[in-house]
């Protein structure tokens, strides 16, 4: 899973030393916070109709990551949540499963178990998941915990108190030792978007992970408010396709934490075409972090297709 | 994936398009003394409406009309009644936005999301901001009891026909002036709603009057004795004409006359923002045309950009809620952009166009970067009514500064940079009326608009443009 690819000159000496590092993050291009978000909601804008809707619905539906990340989840649960994976619309058999359903570590075999032959993945988050505040050793630890269940990917945060410190080297060598550790997983690296104060470390934030060797680059754990937000999201697209410009690689963005309706997904869509484009409207490159998103999907794709509502009772409950 | 947005269609029954429309003397919709004239929908090139136009003695009625209105019910109204009006305007204006959007779109070619979203609720928020000035004059800064000049004449151009309509009637009205008003004869239907909205809001008959028709009828109002101040938009050539005209009348001039806008992008701007607001900039807005000044640093970089982004906004049907470029006002327009275009390119330019296809009818024009552009081009300092983008490189702050001043005019810039010093440095070196600090066509009935030098005399907006309708 892990794309190995070797940085081009400029790139593999940014990511040589702290100093370095540094030095590469904070000459990138500052942010205009009010042009960023005129842009994001200028975009909300864009009006999805009929044959678009639906195509989006189901683009949507595969590329959630279903979600539940309680102290309370039973292994009960996680199974149910995985029957919802595998067929989302028990009555409309043509609905596609979600991308994967996403775990604590040790609720990964349950999942692992329950989606067996299904093509769903199981995600998992680790790293001393949701504040990171734990030694490197341990973080090492849960992430193993999770790849020896057999999790397909592996959801990490980085370790914010670092990184407003301005400690990228450690930010960095924290990201390479995870990314080592899962060497087959596909590797999320979760930036708590809320918690890094600015557009502009958000950016440098992407870079950092980007440069570190991450497979995704995700906005939130979903713990934190604000989560995931439409400017934030855009930031991570420009970053995903300004890398894919400099290196060739394609990686990819998820929004986690706050999506819930069929039309703020659709939103989150349209950002990803128009910003990053058309290449990363697949489930490989974008991902919906939700847990109640799904029902609203459901619905509304009845509704396109059945011409009125239903209700909430007739899809699933995730 | 593929993706491609189906239609959306904003419906054109909304616009209550009528065959005809009459134009509006004293009050009441009459049919003028001139030739009609066919208004046409540049997205099709195809008659949208007919429009009675003005003869010279209309003219002289609708002053007659205006100059009564004054003396006997306005001026005598204290400034808490006139305010009335003024708010019920602006509240008619959002409660007919949506009409008012379609038709700006169907008559002007702007996209239908830019008449909706800026340009409707800008024109409602010139009538809000001014009808709450009406009974505060007296604190304005120009004496306690401040008089209006009387009769005004005013003259449109097509670009933002209703937002320019509403930002000069507005400020007469609150200060007490009467308004002859002629719209722009490619563009005239919103200004028409906009007399009926008037009627609506129970006007007294004669404060407004609007009559449409060409350039003879303008210069037929702007001459005509009866007028206590001239208010002009359009072109540098007229506005010349114009400030002859009235030179030793004593009349009281505005002057908007435009010129380009100029966007200053230095190697250390938020890029990703700096190309949304280029964009925003050439694709039109209140303003036609700009250009963009680009440090040699990052020119190739921020071109770049540039041509991603143009290359994927959507061109066509106005009324499509998803089209970010509309259609060129009208034929002769489009003629001229494809003239100074190509005279550039005769010179040696480089011309870069946008990919996407443009529809078969109507006046379209792709997104177009002019590069290796140089000051002797007309391209470099005249207006290009279109998404068409002259570029030029600088090497120091120093040069970007005398390349944004080698203009005859200096109506708004854009400077980009995330450094404040020399945001500050530029705002003071760039002689343009309005400078925009990492942003671009921004709009507010609070801030003053004009230009320098050619761009005009006067300002529209903001506390100081009430001194423009004020007799101070």
């Amino acid at each position: 899973m892990t794309t190995t690819f070797s940085l081009p000159g400029d790139l593999a000496e940014a990511a040589g030393d702290d100093t370095s590092l540094r030095r590469f993050l904070h000459r990138l291009p500052g942010v205009d916070a009010a042009g960023l978000q005129a842009r994001a909601a200028v975009l909300a804008t864009r009006s999805i109709k009929a044959g678009a809707k639906l195509q989006a619905i189901d683009t949507a539906i595969r590329m959630v990551d279903l979600t539940t990340l309680e102290g309370a989840d039973t292994e009960g649960r996680v199974r149910s949540l995985c029957g919802t994976a595998r067929r989302p619309d028990p009555g409309r058999p043509e609905v596609p499963p979600v991308a994967t359903v996403c775990v604590y570590p040790d609720r990964v075999g349950t999942a692992v178990r329950a989606l067996a032959g299904s093509g769903v993945g199981v995600a998992s988050v680790a790293t001393a998941f949701p504040s990171g505040r734990s030694s490197l050793r341990i973080k090492l630890a849960d992430t193993a915990l999770a790849v020896e269940s057999g999790a397909d990917e592996i959801d990490m945060v980085i370790d914010r108190g670092a990184f407003l410190a301005g400690r990228y080297g450690q930010v960095f060598e924290e990201i390479t030792a995870v990314r080592s550790a899962c060497p087959d997983a596909r590797l999320k690296v979760i930036l708590e978007t809320g918690e890094l104060a600015t557009y502009d470390n958000v950016r440098r934030a992407c870079w950092l992970a980007l440069l570190a060797g991450t497979d995704f680059i995700k906005t939130s754990t979903g713990k934190i408010s604000p989560a995931a937000t439409l400017p934030v999201t855009h930031l991570m697209l420009q970053a995903v396709r300004d890398f894919h410009q400099r290196t060739g690689a394609r990686c990819g963005v998820k929004a986690a934490g706050g999506i819930r309706t069929t039309k703020d997904a659709i939103r989150y869509l349209v950002a990803v075409h128009e910003i990053a484009g058309p290449g990363w409207l697949t489930p490989r490159l974008f991902r919906l972090g939700a847990s109640s998103l799904l029902g609203d999907l459901l619905m509304q794709r009845r509704t396109q297709l059945d011409g009125h509502y239903s209700g909430a009772d007739y899809v699933a409950a995730p | 994936m593929e993706w491609t947005y189906s239609p959306a269609l904003e419906s054109r029954e909304v616009a209550r398009l009528r065959p005809h429309y009459p134009m509006f003397v004293d009050g009441k919709f009459t049919e003028g003394g001139g030739e009609p004239l066919t208004t046409i929908n540049p997205a099709t090139g195809t008659a949208l409406a007919d429009v009675s136009t003005a003869s010279a003695a209309n003219v002289d009625t609708a002053v007659r009309a205006a100059r009564r209105a004054y003396e006997r019910v306005w001026s005598r109204m204290p400034g808490a009644e006139r305010a009335k009006y003024l708010l019920r305007i602006a509240r008619l204006i959002q409660e007919r936005a949506r009409e008012l959007a379609v038709l700006e779109s169907l008559d002007t070619g702007t996209p239908i999301s830019a008449s909706r979203d800026v340009h409707v609720p800008a024109a409602a928020a010139h009538f809000f901001h001014h009808g709450g000035w009406a009974d505060k004059l007296g604190y304005a800064g120009y004496g306690p009891d401040p008089r209006p000049f009387g009769v005004t004449g005013q003259v449109v151009s097509p670009d933002a026909a209703l937002l320019s309509t509403a930002w000069k009637i507005a400020p007469a009205l609150t200060c007490g002036n009467t308004v002859v008003l002629k719209p722009a004869e490619s563009t005239p239907l919103s200004a028409l709603v906009l007399a009926e909205i008037c009627q609506q809001a129970d006007l007294p008959p004669g404060v407004v009057n609007v009559l449409p028709g060409g350039a003879d009828i303008g210069a037929a109002l702007v001459a005509h004795d009866g007028l206590n101040k001239v208010a002009f938009t359009g072109s540098t050539d007229v506005g010349r004409q114009v400030t002859r005209t009235l030179a030793g009348t004593g009349r009281s001039l505005t002057l908007a006359l435009g010129g380009p806008a100029v966007v200053v992008v230095f190697d250390d701007a938020p890029l990703d923002q700096a190309v949304d607001g280029v964009l925003a900039g050439a694709l039109g807005g209140p303003l036609t045309g700009s250009r963009l000044l680009v440090q040699e640093s990052i020119a190739a970089q921020l071109l770049d950009m540039l041509r991603t982004r143009a290359a994927a906004l959507r061109i066509g049907d106005p009324l499509d809620k998803n089209t970010d470029v509309g259609a060129v006002s009208s034929a002769e327009r489009l003629g001229r952009i494809e003239e100074l275009a190509g005279n550039a390119v005769a010179e040696g330019a480089q011309r870069w166009v946008g990919p996407s296809p443009l529809p078969d009818q109507g006046f379209f024009c792709s997104p177009t970067l002019i590069c290796d552009v140089n000051q002797a081009m007309r391209i470099a300092t005249e207006d290009i009514p279109g998404p068409v983008l002259p570029v030029l490189t600088f090497r120091t702050p120093e040069e970007a500064a005398a390349l944004a001043n080698h203009t005859p005019t200096g109506l708004a810039a854009s400077v980009w940079t995330d450094k404040g010093s020399r945001m500050l440095w530029a705002a003071q070196r760039i002689r343009t009326g309005v400078v925009w600090s990492n942003t671009a066509c921004r709009f507010d009935p609070t801030a003053p608009f004009g230009g320098y030098r050619e761009a005009g005399i006067g300002r529209e907006g903001g506390r100081a443009g009430l001194q423009e309708y004020l007799d101070v």
